[in-house]
C-alpha cells in the first residue's frame, strides 16, 4: 500500500512535480489568531485579503483578463481578419514591422499581429477545457477513492498509477498522432491532454479527502447519520478544494504550453486554425534570417503561461501561509 | 590549532563563590507578526555541582525557553535576549563570541530533549551520532570514537550495545532512544546537564527507569542537573530544589522538602492539589481554574491573578516581587503568608 | 531491504502491463480503422492493407492481439517495424546514445544549477537573493522549451558566434562533441531546474526546522557541520529521487529539444515520424520511452530505500 516515492511523478513537462510543492493541505490556523480560522470560509476570506495585496496576483489577473477579452472579441484588437486569405500577400513575406503591420509579416505574407491576437482563443479554450476535464475526473475519482478507502481505494489507486506511468506529453503525442484528421483537432487536443492529465488531481484530492475525513466535524457528521453523498458534498469537498484549485490554476498554464508543443509537433491544432504553437512551427524554417514571426507568438505564449503560473503560485502562498 | 574550551573559559575553581551555573534576571522575547511575545521575564536561578534543580511549569511558562537560552540554541531572530546574564563558572555566556559559545555547548553544558525520536537524526546510526562527539570535539579516529560510543551505550544500559551500535534510531524503543540521547549528552562529561522533559513521551514504568539512570549518572559525575518538567511527581525523588515558573517568571523557589511540606504560592499549591492522591480516592480532583495567560498580552499586576483564589485588589495592579521567606526560599505572592498557613 | 526491493519489483509488474495495455488500446482498440490511421491521409492499397492486417494480427481477438504486442515488447524487444520493414529497435540503435547524452547533460545541469540555487536561496531565506532566485524560477517554469529553445539558439548560438567569432555553443548536430549538448541540455533542463531549485529550497528549509538540527547544534557542532552534514543529508533525499525520476522524463521530453537543435536522437526520430505519419515507428518509440520512464521511477524507488534507513528496514 505504502508508496515511498514523493510526488515527483509525471506531469506535463511544464507542470511536472507541482505536487511536491502543493500537495500540502491548507495550513492549520495560526496560533494567536481567533478560533474562527478553522472554518474554510474564513480560510478563503483570509486568502482573498492576502491576495489583494500581492502585486504578482494583480498582474496575473490583469494579463488573464486581457487574454479573455482577446479570445472572446479579437476584432477589438485588430481590423485584419487572419482567416481571410485576401489579407495575406506572398510578395510581402517576412516583411519587417511597419505602421500597418506592427509585428511584421510571416512566411506567407500574413499579418503576424492579427494571427497572434486570434491565436489566443484556441490557447484559452484548450487550457480551460482541459483543466475542467482533468479537474472533474481527478476530483471525482480522488474523492471516491479517499472516502471509500479499502478495495475501492486500492483498485483506483493502482489504476491511476498506470496513467501516471505514461509521460503526458508522450501519451498526448501518441493519441494525437493516432486520431488526427479523424476528429476536430481542438477536441482532440483536449481529449489527448485530458486522458493523461487527471491523475495528479486524483492524488491531491485523495490525500486531501483522507486528511479531512478524519477531522472531528466529519466524524461527527457521520455519527449523526449523514449520508455519504451529503458528507462528500457538504463537508469533504469544501475542505479539500484549496489544493485542487491551486494545482488547476498552475496546470492551466501547463496545458496551454502543452497545446503549443503538440501543435508544433503537428499533432495539435491544424491549419487553417490558428495556434501559437503552429505559428512557431511555420516560422521556424526561416527563423534564423527572420526571427520576428517566431518571436511574437513565442512571447505571447510565454506571457500567458507565466500569468497562470504566477496566479497559481500566489493563490498557493495565500492559502498556505506556512510555505512562505 | 584547535581552540579548546579552556582557552575561553576560566579553569576549575577559578570562579570564587559563584555557583556552577547562574541565570540572572534573564529576559527573552520573540518578535512575531502578531506582536512581541515575552516568554521569559526576569528569571534567576542557580545550580551547583552535584545539585539537581527542577524547573516546574506548564507549557508556555518559559521553562524550555530559558533552557534553550542557556544552551544558546534559540533561533535569533525571532528570539531576542534584551536583558540578563547566564554565568557559567563566572563567565557570562551571552557575552561570548559564537565560536567560544560552540566550545561550551555539548562539551561543558549539554542537553537532553523531550522526544528522542525526532531529536535524533533519522539517517545516521546511533553509534555514528554518539561517536560524532568524540570525532568532532576530541579529534578521535572513527574506530576509537565508535569504541567509546559502545562504552557509553553500555553505561546507559542499552542491552547488546556492541550489536546495536550500527542500528538506526527508529529501530529502538522509546526508552532505549532516550538512553541513547542521554549517552550522547554525557559523552564529553559535561559539568551541567539540562534535561527538557526527558520522560514526558515515555510510559510510566520507563519514566522511572530513565529518572533513576539520570540520578545515578549525576551521582557518579557530580554534574549540575537542570530538570525541566511539568510533572511534580517526577521531581520529588530526584530534585534538591524546585523553581516554579508561571508566565515567564519564577513564582516560587525552594528546597524540595519545603515545597511538599507547604507551598508558599497559590499556583504551586494548585499544582500540588491537582496531583491524584491515594488517600483522597473518590474525591474530585482539584484543577486550577482558567487558562494559561496569553504571552502576547500578559495580565496586569500579578500574571496569575485571574486564576488565583487568594486574589485581592492590589494583585490586579501591583506586580509582586520575589519575597524572601528564608535564605533558600522565595515566593512572588503578596499573600504568601496566607498561602503558607493554609 | 531485500523484502522492500522484491515488493517494489512485484508492484511494478501491473504498472508495466497496464501502461502497455493503455498504449495498445489507444492505438489499436479504439473505434476506427488502425490501418487507415497508419496511412493517415494516404489511401492504402487493399492488398497491402490485408498484409498489414495480418502482420498486426488485427483479424485475431483483441486479447490475443495484445498478447502478440506485449510478448514482442518484453520477450524479443520487438517494438514493431517501419513501412520499409526495418525493425524500430534497429532504427533507434545509434540514436539512443544521443538522447541519453542529452538527458544526462540536462540532468547534470539540473543538479548543479538547481541544487546550487536552491541551497543558496534556503540559506538566504526571506532576503533579496531568495526573492530573486524565486522570481527566476517562475520565469524558467513559464517559458516553454519551444520558446527558450529557439530564443537561446538565436542569441547564444548564432548571434554570439557572429559577434565574437567563436563557436561557443554549437547549435545543430553533434559534431562538436559534448559541447554540442550544452545549449540543448540547458533548454531541456529549464523547467526541471526551476522545480529542483524550489524543491531544494523547501526541503532544506524544512529540514533545518527539524528537532534533530537543534540537537546537532546543542552538541556543539559548527553551523557549517550542522547544515552540511546533518541538514543536507536529510534534505538531499527528495532531491536525489526527483533527479532520478526526471531522467526518464527528460528522455521523453527530448522530442522538441532534439528537433530544434537538430540532434539525431530518438526524440528527433519521433518528431520526424510523427510529421511523416509513420505510425508504427511512433508507437514503437513511445513504447520504448514509456518503458524507460517506468524503469527510471522504479530505480528511484529503490534509491529511496538506500538513502532513507526508515524505509530500508520497514
Amino acid at each position: 500500500m505504502s508508496n515511498p516515492t514523493p510526488s515527483v511523478g509525471p506531469g506535463l513537462p511544464e507542470t511536472q512535480s507541482l505536487a511536491t510543492d502543493t500537495v500540502t493541505a491548507p495550513a492549520p490556523p495560526q496560533p494567536g489568531k481567533k478560533a474562527k480560522d478553522a472554518k474554510p470560509a474564513s480560510l478563503w476570506s483570509d486568502a482573498w485579503y492576502d491576495l489583494r495585496r500581492r502585486p504578482m496576483f494583480i498582474m496575473s489577473v490583469i494579463i488573464i483578463l486581457i487574454l479573455l477579452v482577446m479570445s472572446a472579441f479579437p476584432w477589438l484588437f485588430t481590423s485584419i481578419d487572419p482567416f481571410d486569405a485576401r489579407s495575406c500577400d506572398l510578395s510581402t513575406a517576412r516583411q519587417a514591422p511597419s505602421a500597418g503591420h506592427i509585428f511584421g509579416k510571416d512566411n506567407l505574407g500574413c499579418d503576424v499581429y492579427a494571427k497572434v491576437i486570434y491565436g489566443a482563443r484556441n490557447s484559452i479554450i484548450i487550457g480551460v477545457f482541459t483543466t475542467l476535464v482533468t479537474t472533474f475526473i481527478g476530483s471525482l475519482l480522488g474523492m471516491i477513492a479517499g472516502f471509500r478507502s479499502g478495495v475501492v481505494d486500492a483498485v483506483s489507486s493502482r489504476f491511476t498509477e498506470i496513467f501516471f506511468a505514461i509521460p503526458p506529453i508522450l501519451g498526448a503525442l501518441l493519441i494525437g498522432a493516432t486520431f488526427r484528421g479523424r476528429i476536430n483537432s481542438i477536441i482532440l487536443v483536449i481529449a489527448a491532454l485530458g486522458v493523461l492529465g487527471w491523475p495528479m488531481t486524483f492524488r491531491i484530492m485523495r490525500a486531501a479527502v483522507i486528511t479531512a475525513k478524519n477531522q472531528d466535524f466529519v466524524l461527527a457528521a457521520r455519527a449523526l447519520g449523514a449520508g455519504a453523498g451529503r458528507i462528500m458534498l457538504r463537508h469533504l469537498l469544501p475542505n479539500s478544494l484549496a489544493p485542487v484549485i491551486v494545482v488547476a490554476t498552475i496546470n492551466l498554464g501547463g496545458y496551454i504550453a502543452a497545446e503549443a508543443a503538440l501543435s508544433f509537433l503537428s499533432v495539435g491544432v491544424q491549419s487553417p486554425d490558428i495556434s501559437w504553437g503552429l505559428m512557431i512551427a511555420d516560422a521556424r524554417t526561416r527563423f534564423l534570417e527572420a526571427p520576428l514571426p517566431l518571436f511574437f507568438p513565442a512571447a505571447f505564449l510565454s506571457v500567458t503561461v507565466l500569468a497562470f503560473i504566477m496566479m497559481g503560485d500566489a493563490v498557493r502562498d495565500a492559502l498556505d501561509p506556512k510555505l512562505r | 590549532m584547535k581552540k579548546t574550551s579552556a582557552d575561553v573559559l576560566p579553569v576549575e575553581g577559578g570562579f570564587g563563590n559563584e555557583p556552577l551555573l547562574a541565570v540572572d534576571n534573564l529576559h527573552v522575547e520573540f518578535h512575531t507578526r502578531q506582536g512581541t511575545v515575552r516568554a521569559v521575564n526576569g528569571v534567576s536561578y542557580t545550580v551547583s555541582a552535584g545539585e539537581t534543580l527542577a524547573v516546574l511549569g506548564e507549557s508556555g511558562s518559559g521553562k524550555s525557553v530559558t533552557a534553550q537560552a542557556i544552551m544558546g540554541i534559540l533561533d535569533v531572530p525571532p528570539a531576542v535576549i534584551p536583558k540578563g546574564e547566564i554565568r557559567f563558572k563566572g563567565t557570562d555566556l551571552l557575552k561570548l563570541t559564537e565560536e567560544a559559545r560552540t566550545q561550551v555547548r555539548g562539551q561543558r553544558v549539554a542537553m537532553i530533549f523531550q522526544d528522542a525520536l525526532s531529536a535524533l537524526n533519522p539517517v545516521f546510526t546511533v553509534g555514528w551520532q554518539i561517536s560524532e562527539m568524540f570525532r568532532v570535539h576530541r579529534g578521535m579516529s572513527k574506530a576509537d570514537a565508535m569504541k567509546k560510543a559502545v562504552e557509553l551505550m553500555d553505561r546507559v544500559r542499552i542491552p547488546a550495545a556492541r550489536q546495536r551500535v550500527n542500528d538506526y534510531p527508529h529501530q529502538f524503543s522509546g526508552g532505549m532512544r532516550q538512553r541513547i540521547m542521554i549517552a550522547m549528552s554525557i559523552a564529553l562529561d559535561p559539568e551541567v546537564l539540562i534535561a527538557d522533559e526527558p520522560t514526558t513521551a515515555l510510559d510510566v514504568t520507563v519514566q522511572a527507569q530513565i529518572m533513576e539512570l539520570l540520578a545515578e549518572l549525576q551521582r557518579e559525575s557530580q554534574m549540575g542537573l537542570i530538570l525541566i518538567t511539568h510533572d511534580l511527581g517526577v521531581v520529588a525523588d530526584v530534585a534538591d530544589k524546585i523553581a516554579v515558573m508561571y508566565a515567564g517568571r519564577i513564582v516560587e523557589n525552594a528546597p524540595v522538602h519545603d515545597i511538599y511540606k507547604g507551598p508558599a504560592h497559590p499556583y504551586t499549591k494548585g499544582l500540588l492539589d491537582s496531583i491524584p492522591r491515594v488517600d483522597l480516592k473518590g474525591q474530585d480532583l482539584y484543577a486550577i481554574k482558567g487558562l494559561p495567560p496569553n504571552l502576547l498580552d500578559l495580565p496586569t499586576g500579578c500574571a496569575f491573578h485571574p486564576r488565583c483564589p487568594y486574589r485581592q485588589d492590589n494583585c490586579v495592579t501591583d506586580h509582586p516581587p520575589l519575597h524572601e521567606i528564608s535564605g533558600t526560599r522565595g515566593s512572588a505572592c503578596h499573600y504568601w503568608r496566607e498561602v503558607l498557613d493554609d | 531491504m531485500g523484502r522492500y526491493v522484491i515488493r517494489r519489483l512485484i508492484q511494478a509488474i501491473p504498472v508495466l502491463i497496464g501502461a502497455t495495455l493503455l498504449i495498445f488500446v489507444i492505438v489499436f482498440a479504439l473505434p476506427g480503422d488502425p490501418i487507415a490511421a497508419l496511412f493517415g491521409d494516404k489511401r492504402p492499397d487493399p492488398a497491402v492493407a490485408e498484409v498489414l492486417r495480418e502482420q498486426y494480427h488485427l483479424n485475431d481477438p483483441l486479447l490475443l492481439q495484445y498478447w502478440y504486442y506485449i510478448s514482442g515488447v518484453f520477450l524479443r524487444l520487438d517494438f514493431g517495424v517501419t513501412f520499409a520493414d526495418v525493425p524500430v529497435s534497429e532504427l533507434l540503435l545509434g540514436k539512443f546514445q544521443v538522447t541519453l547524452n542529452l538527458a544526462l547533460m540536462a540532468l547534470v545541469m539540473e543538479a548543479i544549477i538547481g541544487v546550487g540555487l536552491g541551497l543558496w536561496a534556503a540559506l538566504r531565506r526571506g532576503k533579496a537573493t531568495d526573492t530573486a532566485i524565486l522570481a527566476s524560477t517562475l520565469l524558467l517554469i513559464s517559458v516553454p522549451t519551444l520558446v527558450s529553445g529557439f530564443v537561446l539558439q538565436l542569441i547564444l548560438g548564432v548571434k554570439l558566434k557572429q559577434w565574437t567569432g567563436a563557436d561557443i555553443f554549437p547549435v545543430a548536430g553533434t559534431s562538436a562533441g559534448w559541447r554540442a549538448y550544452l545549449l540543448p541540455g540547458f533548454v531541456l533542463a529549464g523547467t526541471s531546474i526551476a522545480y529542483l531549485t524550489r524543491l531544494t529550497r523547501t526541503s532544506l528549509a524544512e529540514t533545518l526546522r527539524a528537532d534533530y538540527i537543534r540537537t546537532a547544534t546543542a552538541k556543539g557542532l559548527s553551523r557549517r557541520r550542522v547544515i552540511g552534514r546533518h541538514g543536507l543529508r536529510n534534505a538531499l533525499i527528495p532531491l536525489v529521487t526527483y533527479l532520478g525520476a526526471d531522467l526518464g522524463n527528460l528522455m521523453g521530453g527530448a522530442v522538441i529539444t532534439e528537433s530544434i537543435f537538430n540532434l539525431p536522437g530518438i526524440g528527433n526520430q519521433l518528431f520526424n515520424s510523427v510529421y511523416l505519419r509513420e505510425q508504427p515507428v511512433v508507437v514503437g518509440i513511445v513504447t520504448v520511452l514509456v518503458l524507460i520512464y517506468i524503469l527510471a521511477n522504479l530505480v528511484v524507488d529503490l534509491l529511496y530505500a538506500v538513502l532513507d534507513p526508515r524505509i530500508r528496514y520497514e
